[in-house]
């Protein structure tokens, strides 16, 4: 339902960004307990609907879910096949009718979080459509970004390779560009895609320059498999190009940070101390991910979003 | 002995320049007279004050999926459709089940348009055996089947050699053949034009150059055999470049552009609908602009639908899991005659481009008033308003994008063979 959805960082407000990571803020302070179950969504119902295979996105709504003593059910539907796809709306209008609190949705294609949301009652968090939109992730990724910073505006944040097959690189661009940082991106031209700039970046094709006073320094994950050879000539030339280690990363700030969504192709996008250790901040990530969609499921869930604003 | 007098309308006749007001009788299924006060003695009289009376439509570029897709349309409904637009004679594509690639599928689709459409049918057979590219189909039975033109439309004949003698060969049967033009390589998996709105959706884009190189190719062999090429639904202004030079160098070269690419840019895509989904894709703004100049100016020689009827619970999927298409034939007048609203077009060159042109492309024998033609004719109002909802049209299928909304040009009334087949408000009255 409009208004309660979330689909994307593209329609929030600055404001409505805010309060979500001041509610993620005092979210975590329940990860510190000894007992980190709240009875805050006692008898609401979240479901997670998960088109293509995540464990770790899934695996963190369902902590929020539970820390909050929600019921959460986890619906995988493992079809990769087109021809199943027929089904899709008739899933989600099935589990619509069972009554769920929120739905979370994760899929392959861009726009179905949206088509399940146009067609549902239930709230709708998106947990990531194809090249679209991860939401979830860009707010955790600014809530991280804030603990480090305590600001936005004024940072610079650099995100470093396939822009143009990543959700994750667009809802944090629209997110930290709303929040008042610069954003660059940079790649090897086949992965900057037509008319990024559009959406208020500048792009990079010198993994030097874009580091040039960067706080933030974001690597994406690349799909090895699908990509190497058609959009990249090899692993080991995009590791010597766009690859992260210490060396590399003296060009950024001397206080820059490293992010990564994960997981890591260790020695590909980051070298292999620099995924495990600061200035990376992946478990940092991670665990604000819990806090994040904890707060989220409060809102949403809890039909909270249209409050303190 | 039928006799229907149209009263009191203006004529529109583009295939003579004619524009004046004026009567039209029709007698026994051709245009007997026009002129002013024509007796009405003995007349069916149909008063048309203050409307266009014109040459019936012509659409080259249909998909009525008789056989085998009944399910999505058929000749009875998309016949209906048709005359509800306006469509006097409309020609569909070979992409049947089986494909018509055979002179007995062109017989049976012009058996069953004979007996359930009101509206006339051409059938353009494939170019080459099931589409795919490689054999081509045997065209002097085609044609002798009734078949007005090949194309493999939907498909691409991406070797260039094959496409040669493809051309080559039609010049036996002098029809047309008519292209989809798309590099299928460069396409890939786009599902909407490649830019700044699909790097913001995160939908797979297909380049312009998809399409501008495929034009270019075609146009060069074209050139090569002197064959007859129409190019169908162009989508680019570069396209319109190369369609523009390539008349210039006096080659025999036409090409047509839909209603949903004069009218629509990317930006329909934005809320992932699936009827912004067609092939070749919406394209910018930018593009829009140079096709509506282009059929101001000819380049573009006419209008034609690409009428692609699916299914709601096809289109009802993730984008890039549904068909390409959206149907056209109900709303193609209103949406074109936006260009004459807008002051771009004459009254009668938007005739020309909608009517007499695309007969004259796939030589049939419509888009005139002239004394002794077949009495197929509409009447329209370019200025009248009304709602649009697909569910309630005459397609069996609703993927339209104008559905729900309100429409300005109406088509008032439609004869083929001087029978009244279709009249606003009531409908299709065939038979």
């Amino acid at each position: 339902m409009i208004g309660e959805d979330l689909l994307g960082i593209a329609p929030l407000d600055r404001a409505r960004i805010e309060l979500i990571l001041e509610t993620a803020e005092r979210m975590q302070e329940i990860a510190g307990r000894d007992v980190k179950k709240v009875p805050t969504l006692r008898g609401r119902t979240v479901v997670n609907l998960f088109f293509e295979p995540s464990t770790r996105t899934q695996t963190s709504f369902e902590i929020a879910g539970k820390r909050l003593a929600a019921d959460v059910v986890n619906f995988s539907s493992n079809s990769s096949s087109l021809s199943k796809a027929e089904s899709l709306l008739d899933t989600a209008k099935t589990l619509d009718a069972m009554d769920p609190d929120a739905v979370i949705v994760r899929h392959r294609v861009a726009g179905v979080p949206q088509r399940i949301a146009d067609a549902l009652q239930a709230p709708v968090i998106n947990a990531g459509d194809g090249a679209h939109e991860h939401p979830t992730q860009a707010l955790l990724d600014m809530l991280t970004v804030y603990q480090e910073k305590s600001r936005f505006e004024g940072l610079t944040v650099t995100i470093v390779g396939d822009i143009a097959h990543s959700r994750v690189a667009r809802s944090n661009i629209y997110g930290f560009t709303k929040l008042g940082a610069e954003v660059r991106v940079a790649g090897p031209p086949t992965m900057l895609p037509p008319g990024i700039e559009e959406l208020g970046v500048k792009t990079y094709t010198s993994l030097r320059e874009a580091l040039e006073g960067a706080d933030v320094v974001m690597a994406l994950r690349i799909q090895l498999e699908r990509l190497t050879g058609a959009y990249f000539p090899s692993v080991r030339e995009y590791s010597a190009t766009f690859g992260i280690d210490r060396a590399k990363l003296r060009f950024a700030k001397s206080d820059a940070i490293v992010m990564h969504p994960g997981p890591v192709n260790r020695g590909v996008e980051l070298s292999n101390e620099l995924t495990d250790d600061r200035p990376s901040v992946i478990l940092d990530q991670v665990r604000n991910g819990v806090a994040l969609r904890m707060a989220l499921l409060y809102l949403i869930a809890g039909r909270r979003m249209g409050e303190g604003i | 002995m039928s006799r229907v007098l149209i009263r009191g309308g203006r004529l529109l006749d583009p295939s003579v320049d004619y524009d004046a007001e004026g009567d039209l009788l029709l007698e026994d299924g051709t245009i007997a007279a026009l002129g002013a006060d024509l007796p009405a003695e003995e007349c069916e009289v149909v008063e048309a004050n203050g409307l266009w009376v014109a040459p019936g439509l012509v659409d080259i570029h249909t998909h009525l999926r008789e056989p085998g897709q009944e399910y999505k349309e058929d000749l009875a409904s998309g016949g209906r459709a048709a005359v509800a637009g306006g469509f006097t004679s409309v020609a569909c594509m070979a992409n049947t089940e089986p494909t018509n690639d055979d002179p007995s599928v062109t017989k049976y689709i012009l058996e069953r348009a004979a007996e359930d459409s009101p509206a006339r049918v051409y059938p353009v057979a494939a170019a080459t055996r099931g589409l795919e590219g490689q054999v081509m189909t045997e065209m002097a039975a085609l044609r002798d089947a009734g078949a007005v033109a090949f194309s493999d439309d939907g498909r691409v004949i991406m070797n260039a050699s094959v496409m040669r003698r493809v051309l080559e060969y039609s010049k036996l049967v002098d029809a047309p053949i008519v292209v989809h033009a798309e590099d299928t390589g460069l396409r890939g998996e786009g599902v909407m034009n490649e830019g700044a709105v699909s790097t913001r959706l995160g939908l797979p884009g297909n380049p312009v150059a998809a399409e501008e190189i495929h034009v270019a190719r075609d146009i060069r062999l074209a050139r090569l055999t002197g064959a007859r090429l129409h190019i169908a639904h162009v989508s680019s202004g570069g396209s319109v470049e190369l369609i523009r030079e390539a008349k210039e160098a006096g080659l025999s070269v036409t090409a047509e552009v839909t209603p949903h690419h004069l009218a629509l840019t990317d930006e329909s895509a934005t809320g992932f609908d699936t009827n912004s989904k067609v092939s070749p894709p919406l394209r910018t703004h930018r593009h829009a602009k140079v096709l509506r100049e282009a059929l101001v100016q000819g380049v573009l020689d006419c209008v034609a639908t690409d009428h692609a009827p699916h299914a709601d619970h096809e289109k009802d999927v993730e984008f890039t899991a549904a068909p390409f298409g959206v149907t056209g034939l109900e709303t193609s007048f209103a949406i074109v005659s936006d260009l004459y609203r807008s002051g771009e077009m004459s009254a009668l060159d938007l005739i020309r481009r909608l009517s007499t042109v695309p007969a004259r492309i796939f030589g049939i024998p419509a888009g005139t008033l002239a004394v002794g033609a077949r009495a197929d004719v509409v009447l329209l109002d370019p200025q009248k308003q009304w709602k649009y909802d697909a569910a309630e049209g005459f397609s069996k299928s609703r993927n339209s994008p104008w559905s729900g909304q309100k429409l300005t040009g109406r088509v008032e009334a439609t004869f083929v063979d001087g029978r009244l087949v279709f009249r606003a408000g009531r409908g299709v009255v065939m038979q």
